[in-house]
Order: structure tokens, then sequence, then C-alpha cells
């Protein structure tokens, strides 16, 4: 029976359907209530913080009380990053709107919200620095002393004859772009819970994270705890989409609470620190030049990278995530003979940025389809043609950054796309709309998406921190079923299921026999997590070859019992045979546990066994094609098709991966028309609730059409290729060309994303 | 602060509890009533987690008191299966066609969804979109909360087609 490949219904699903669900809020009844209290200013020095009269029972913890706790300083070794630090609670100054810098603890949260605000808070505000205009400004005030002129990062790439190819172009395009500042927005927002163990002194945190094991690491380091004594568990978790990764500073706060006070403290978020405390992404502004020779082959690129990072710089990544990964991956898809660029993170006085599904890869692929486009316009050649000219053809390819790009499809799924557009026809009715006074456009993005990569990559990026492998381990109990223990922490994207398919075609066992456990660092092997699309590709390498060890001593175990040579025996149905013998796997695993005697000199007492994955990574890739309409009076766009065609390599559940390519999708168009967190300029949130800040609904997402290429990595064992994050990184770039394209009568060009009504219309005024 | 005694009546189950008077009902439920399938993603009416039925009609339990359910009777989604765990017709099709992640938005979409379902008139397309465009989900892009709806619409004879699916 072939498992793997198929649809199957999520093991996840039917306790979530029934409310049954685990969430961390749902575990937290009798647990004393944490409310944070909160920085109303974006700069500013502490003078006093005065608790009231607390009722009996309750608490105010300031920074002043945190002796001997560290400070949140993640490290970089490379790229001239310094290193600044976040206190878990600040004694001296804030540093942006909502920053904690006190926690109430009462019996109840309304309680806690009542105390905290009858707290005086006494600040003298500071001059804020916002923008990245603001940080770049001579004479802006610097946030950390540490790093000068607000630079956190800055880290260049030269090639020296990058200069002779603009020299020698036929045509050099140029232009900037502008990426609005987004916030993942999981449903769920941030929860933790911390209970003090009095029978073993130990900790447990249960918290809605998405690396219960670096957590763990991390709150003991900063809290000078023996890691030992602290279990991080990751119960379901409402979404993540990468803003779950960090250490925040109310993890630790709660951990200390728990320690010093030998009790439970739990904290639920609200919705509104959620947008503006949690943490933020995608605020970049990139320059772009590119040298093309006259039939549209790109000669050279050069590219200024600027990412407001906000206030800290977030652990374990570190803000160089951002800058960094446009650094490494903008040649893309395409053939780069020469690229130059300059990537820096600047400190402001706004929320930290932290990864956001795709991390920069949505405002690259924006950069990058904008330029095929422009090219295209101004060196009169046919879009299609243009990338086709210079996608990346031979395999294995060499990016000028070093990125070894493997097998894979940037051409025939561009093709693909094409076809199933029908441009011609597409062209037809937009000829037709106009003449009626209706504007419609199509847009094309291609782009290819780095993916399951283990400790090279993130070594290469100097980070003191190096996530990446995962670890598996296996075992088949006395009674024949199997547990996969795995380090990572998925949340939403069905491991459980995907994994115990994976298993259970190399143990010829049925995978409701098979549970796989994660999310509790008591329970599971040392590993990272779910982020950077790498689930189905590492920790599926992982399961994989933990489970090829196991299929290996139960074949060892069924030789000896049906007396055959272990090469002759194979696993199928539940059972081992040899030729028209068999044995159930049930029985082989009572027998070694419970007649060891028999059998014990073939490899010890038990079936267990652990495996590792660290592979260098791949790259899936895609091509999203936007038909859309822009009512030119409104500024409005509406979205009348949206296709993609997506090379993920081998699925290994179809059903599960077109969910993350829908999901994908719909945050990428929410990034490309109506996400967009705002400061004022004195530093203060202008989106904090789902009323200013706009994630859609069904109404503003169209059908989703998924045509799938496979591609098989031949630098994965499960030739499997990530595809967590494609649907993000590719719909904005292909919705700014549809507008950009309808717009073209105008000659608009799109620049700035969320392409918002009031930004089409200003573009449309200043045309006209 | 003070509490309230209340008696309400949840999934045809009578409970008698004590509220303070600012209390969600969302809150009431979760904390009083023990049921915590109802979600809270928001605290302010606009991401639908917390829909449950208020004497049969689709309400955000962030929105309302508790003490304003005294004496009414609430459905959540801890009454769609059976009492033995079995799903029904909507969860099974929510289950079918993948139409959850991570699951945190699913109970407010169930409850919206069950209403819907049970009204007189039939389900096409655009009443779809429109009623389901109530609740928010981050994970699912909403094509197979959609796809899961239609399904189940379809098993138990209240889809039309009027437009076609695009
Ligand atoms: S929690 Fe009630 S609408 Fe969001
Ligand atoms: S499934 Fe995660 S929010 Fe809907």
């Amino acid at each position: 029976m072939n498992w793997t490949g198929r649809r199957l219904p999520r093991t996840e699903d039917p306790a979530l359907l029934r409310g049954e669900g685990a969430f961390t809020a749902d575990l937290a009844a009798g647990a004393r209530a944490v409310r944070f209290l909160r920085s109303p200013f974006a700069a500013g020095r502490i003078l006093s913080i005065a608790a009231p009269d607390l009722p009996p029972g309750a608490l105010l913890v300031t920074g002043a009380d945190l002796e001997g706790v560290g400070a949140i300083r993640p490290e970089l070794f490379r790229f001239n990053y310094r290193a600044i630090a976040q206190p878990v609670l600040p004694r001296e100054r804030v540093h942006f709107v909502g920053q904690p810098i006190a926690a109430v603890v009462a019996a109840t949260p309304e309680e806690a919200e009542d105390i905290a605000e009858a707290v005086l808070l006494d600040i003298e505000p500071e001059e804020a620095v916002v923008t990245i205009e603001d940080a770049l400004r001579p004479g802006a005030p610097t946030l950390h002393a540490e790093a000068p002129g607000n630079v956190v990062v800055d880290g260049t790439i030269r090639h020296p004859d990058c200069e002779a190819a603009f020299a020698r172009a036929d045509r050099i395009v140029e232009f900037s772009l502008r990426s609005g500042r987004q916030n993942a927005t999981p449903l769920e927002a941030r929860a933790g819970l911390a209970a003090h163990d009095r029978a073993t002194g130990r900790i447990r945190l249960t918290a809605s994270c998405q690396m219960p094991h670096m957590l763990r690491t991390g709150i003991a380091a900063l809290l000078g705890m023996a890691e030992a004594d602290l279990q991080v568990v990751a119960p379901d978790v409402g979404g993540g989409f990468g803003q779950k990764m960090a250490l925040f500073p109310e993890y630790p706060l709660l951990v200390w609470l728990a320690r010093r006070h030998r009790g439970s403290f739990c904290w639920i978020e609200d919705r509104n620190e959620n947008l503006i405390a949690s943490a933020h992404s995608r605020d970049q502004i990139h320059h772009l030049r590119a040298a093309f020779a006259a039939d549209g082959t790109l000669l050279g690129l050069e590219a200024d990278i600027l990412a407001n990072t906000g206030a800290f710089s977030c652990y374990p990544t570190t803000c160089g995530v951002e800058p960094l990964m446009a650094l490494a991956e903008y040649p893309g898809p395409y053939r780069l003979p020469t690229y130059s660029a300059r990537a820096r993170a600047l400190a402001t006085h706004t929320c930290p940025a932290a990864p956001y599904r795709g991390v920069s890869r949505p405002v690259v692929t924006f950069g990058l389809e904008r330029l095929m486009d422009r090219a295209a316009a101004a060196l009169g050649l046919d879009p299609v043609a243009l990338r086709r000219r210079n996608l990346v053809t031979e395999f294995p390819h060499v990016t000028p950054t070093g990125l070894t790009l493997d097998q894979a499809s940037y051409v025939e799924a561009l093709d693909r796309a094409v076809e199933a557009a029908d441009i011609p026809a597409f062209r037809a009715r937009q000829e037709a709309a106009r003449r009626e006074g209706r504007y419609l456009g199509l847009g094309l993005a291609v782009f290819n998406e780095r993916t399951g990569y283990g400790t090279p990559a993130f070594a290469a990026r100097g980070m003191g921190i190096v996530p990446g492998y995962e670890v598996v381990d296996i075992a088949m109990t006395p009674a024949g079923e199997v547990e996969v223990r795995i380090g990572a922490s998925p949340h939403g994207q069905g491991l459980r299921t995907a994994l115990a398919q994976l298993a259970a075609d190399r143990l010829g066992l049925d995978p409701s026999r098979i549970r796989v456990i994660h999310g509790d660092t008591d329970r599971t092997p040392y590993g990272w997590g779910s982020f950077a699309s790498r689930g189905a590709v590492i920790a599926g390498g992982a399961t994989q070859l933990a489970a090829d060890k196991l299929a290996a001593r139960l074949r060892r175990a069924a030789a000896r019992l049906l007396q055959a040579e272990p090469d002759s025996v194979t696993l199928r149905d539940g059972a081992a045979w040899a030729g028209e013998a068999s044995i159930p796997l049930t029985e082989i695993a009572r027998r070694v546990h419970q007649r060891s005697e028999q059998l014990s000199d073939l490899g010890g007492f038990n079936l267990a066994e652990t495996a590792s994955y660290d592979p260098g990574g791949t790259f899936s890739n895609a091509c999203h094609v936007a038909e859309v309409e822009v009512d030119a009076e409104t500024g409005h766009v509406r979205i009348l098709r949206f296709l993609v065609v997506e090379d993920a390599g081998r699925l290994l559940n179809p059903l599960i991966a077109d969910g993350q390519v829908h999901g994908g999708v719909a945050q990428g168009i929410a990034n490309a028309l109506l996400e967009e967190v705002l400061y004022a300029p004195d530093g203060n949130p202008l989106t904090g609730s789902l009323a200013d800040y706009l994630p859609p609904s069904a109404a503003e997402i169209p059908h989703i059409e998924i045509i799938h290429m496979e591609t098989e990595s031949p630098e994965t064992l499960t030739g499997a290729k990530g595809l967590g994050e494609g649907g993000a990184i590719g719909a904005p770039a292909a919705i700014a060309n549809a507008i950009s394209d309808a717009l073209s009568p105008f000659g608009v060009d799109i620049a700035e994303l969320p392409a918002t009504p009031a930004r089409i219309r200003a573009l449309i005024r200043n045309a006209r | 602060m003070s509490k309230m005694p209340i008696r309400l009546t949840v999934n045809g189950v009578p409970h008698e509890v004590a509220v303070e008077p600012r209390r969600s009902l969302a809150d009431t439920l979760r904390d009083e009533c023990g049921l915590t399938g109802t979600h809270l993603g928001c605290e302010h009416g606009v991401c639908g987690a917390c829909t449950v039925l208020l004497e049969g009609e689709p309400v955000r339990a962030c929105l309302l008191f508790g003490v304003q359910a005294d004496g009414r009777a609430v459905r959540t989604v801890e009454g769609l299966a059976a009492a033995d765990g079995t799903l029904d017709p909507l969860q099974r099709a929510f289950w079918e066609n993948h139409g959850l992640q991570c699951g945190f938005c699913t109970p407010g979409f169930l409850m919206l969804a069950t209403w819907m379902l049970e009204q007189p008139e039939p389900v096409d397309e655009a009443r779809l979109r429109h009623v389901l465009s109530s609740n928010l989900c981050r994970c699912t892009g909403y094509q197979n909360i959609l796809k899961s709806v239609r399904a189940a619409a379809q098993a138990l004879g209240k889809w039309t087609e009027v437009a076609p699916v695009r």
C-alpha cells in the first residue's frame, strides 16, 4: 500500500472539529492572570512606575525586580552585525509603543487590567525614529549606542565585473520600491502559561510557539536556571507563520513568576497587543538597477536593500533575517552574470521585526518581477519572452551569491501558466473592456523558493545559534504501534498525518497505527520547529531514515522467527513476509519486548531507533498569474482570476499541499492590497484593531486554481521540496504586475504595496 | 466585582453560574461552563472565532455579556458531534475537504455554517460566500472552508447551482 502521495484526511482534525483542541488559553483554569503594562511612548526615559494600592494577592513586577535576569541578545558573526540587547522589562528607557514595561498579576484578567490601568507611569518622551528615512537622517537620535547611525546589519556583496556589465548595457532599468509593514496575524494571538510543579520544582511553560526547544534553551539562559528544570510545551497552536518563532520577553517573565512565586501564571495576549507589540515584518525599501542587452538578456543587477527592523533584534534569527535573505536571494530563478548589493537593517522606535511567511522574498519577487515587466516595456519585448530568455534552464546552477539551484522547472512552470492563462484571449477581453472604460490587467510572477535547508545555510549567515537539523526518535511499543517523536513543532501544517504516511510506507503499517508526537521538550528530541518551509523535507527526511532503521530491526527479528534470510524479508500489511510465510509485526514487537531471550542478541531489548537529517536545501518554484479589474474612479481592485503553477517536488499529501498554497496566496493577496501596519510620525501605531488592520475575508479572496508539477529534488531524501511560503511570495508581485498592466493607459507603475485604493487613485491623479 | 447568578442552557444542558456582569458570553462559556471550544481571536467583533448560536441565531459571543444569555439557549461547537464523538455531516465535510489547518477559527465557522444550513432557503455560491465572509481564517485562504460547506450543503440537499463556480 502506498500511503505517501495520497490525499489522506488529517488525523489532527476530529478533536479540533469537536472543539476539543487544547490551545494554551484552554488550559489556563486555576492560573493567576498576568497583564503587561506597555509603553504608551515610542521613545522615552522611565522616571518612575508607581503601584496603586494592590489588593491582596496581586503583584506588580518591574525591571527593578528582575535582578540577575539577562537581556535578549542574539548574535550574528558576519555582515557588520551590532549586537543589541532587549531587556525583559526595561529600567531606563522605552523603545517602542507596546513594549512591556511592567507586569501585573491578579486573580482574574479583568482585575489585572483594572490594576494595570491604575499604575502611574512617569515617562519623559523623547524624539522617535519611526521610518527608514528617519533612521538614516544625519543627526537622527540613536536607539542603541552599540549601533551608530541606527545600522544594526550592513552586508555587502561586490562583484568586480558588475560595473563593466553596466558599461556594456544597451539599456539600464532603475527604480525603487517600497513594501509596507505587515503583521502575520495568526488567529490565535500569543499566549503562555507557566506552572510550578511543587513535587519536582520544575516549571512547565505551555506557550503558543513554533520552536519549543529553542524557547527552553533561551529562557533557561536568561534566567540562569537549569535547562533540565524547564519543560516547554507547544499545545495546539492557532497559526504562527513565523511570528511565533521568536523568544519574546513575555515568556521568560512568566517563567520567572512561576519560579519566584511557586504558582501558575497565565498571559493571554489580546488582539491589540498582538497588532502593536508581537512582531512585524516586510517594512523595506529596495533600490534596483539592472543592465540589459537589447535582446533582453539580463547582464547585471545592483540592489540597495533597506529594512526597518524595529527597536530590537529578534532571537534566534536576529534582525538580519530580512535584509540578508534579500541580499542572498535577489538573483531568484534568473541567470544573473554579475551582482552587487548592499543590505542594511535599521533600528527604529517601532515593534521589532521577525520572520513572516516568505521573509524578504515577497518583496524580492515584487522587485524582480516588476523589473522584468519594466525591462520588457523599455526594450519593446514581450514580458514572457524576456523571462524565458533569462530563466535558469540547466541544473545544478550556482547563483552569483553561491547558492546551488537544484533540478527545477522554471521555464516549464511559466509555459504551463501562460498556456492555462490563455493570454491572447485575455488581451482580447482587455481590449474590449478598455473600449467600455474598464481596466483589466494580467500579471505574472515567476520565482523560486529556497526551502528545506539545514545548518549549512544558517551557518553561512553567521548566526550565533545555528538551527537546521531535525532529529526523530522512533519506537514500536510492545503492542505493535509506532511512536514517532519529532523535534519539529507543527501548528496547522498537518505533519502528524504526513509523517505517519511516510513512516507507514517504510514499515508496511497502516498510518492509523502510527502516532507522531511533537511540541513537548520532555517527550521529543532536541530540534527546531516548523518554519522556512522545512517540515516535509527535514522532519520528513529524518522520519524516513528512522523508520528505515526500525524496519531493518524488524526484518532481522522476523528472519530469525521465520528462519529466513533478513534480505528476503519484506514488510507489508502489518506483517513481515518471507515468501509465503509471515508473522504479524505485533507478534514481533511482543516477542522483542517480552520474550527477549529469543531475540536480544539481534540488537537489544527494544525496538527504538533514532535518526537525524540536515540537508543542504532545495528550491521549489512556481508561477503565479493574477487577472484583475481596477476601478479607475475609486482605485478598487477586484481579482478576477488567480492561478498557481507550483512545483514542490514530490507531494507527501496533496490535500495538505493545496491547503498550504491557498493559505499562502491569501496572505500574499492581503499583502498586495489590504494589510499595512501604520504609525503616526511620533511612533504611535494607528492599526491597533482588526477594523484598521485588514486581513481578508472570503469576500476578498477569489477562487485559487492550482496546477502541480512534481520535479523531485535530488537533494532531499523524500524528493519533496517545501512549499509553505510560496503562495505568499508570488502573489504580491503577480498582483502588482496585473494592476500596472491594467493601468498602463495611464502610465501607472505600482512601486509600493499594499496597493490600496488611496494609493492607486493618487497614482492615477498624478499620471493624469 | 460582584457576580450575578444566571441560568442558561448550553447544548441542551442547563447551567447555573455566577458571573461578573462585565464578563462576555464567550468568557462565561469558557470559564464558567468549562466549554473552551468557543475561541477568542479578537474580542472586538471582527474575526467571528467566537460565533455561537443564541436562540438559534449566530452571535459574536465576545460582544454579548454573559448575563444577556440569562434564561436563553446557546449552542456551541461542543454540541455538534454525537455523544460518542461521531462527527456531524458538516464536521465530516470539513474533515474530508481539509477545511481547517490550525483549527482556531473552525468552531466559529462551524456554528455560522450550521445556522446557514438550518435556514429554509437553499444555499448558492453567492450566499455561501456572503455568509461565510463574516468570519476570518488566517490559514486556509477560505478555499477549503467554502468547499467543505458546499459539500455539506449538497449532502444535506441544501445546495442550488445558480451561478457557475468560479
Ligand atoms: S473574538 Fe469575537 S469576533 Fe473575534
Ligand atoms: S484554520 Fe487557522 S485560522 Fe482558520
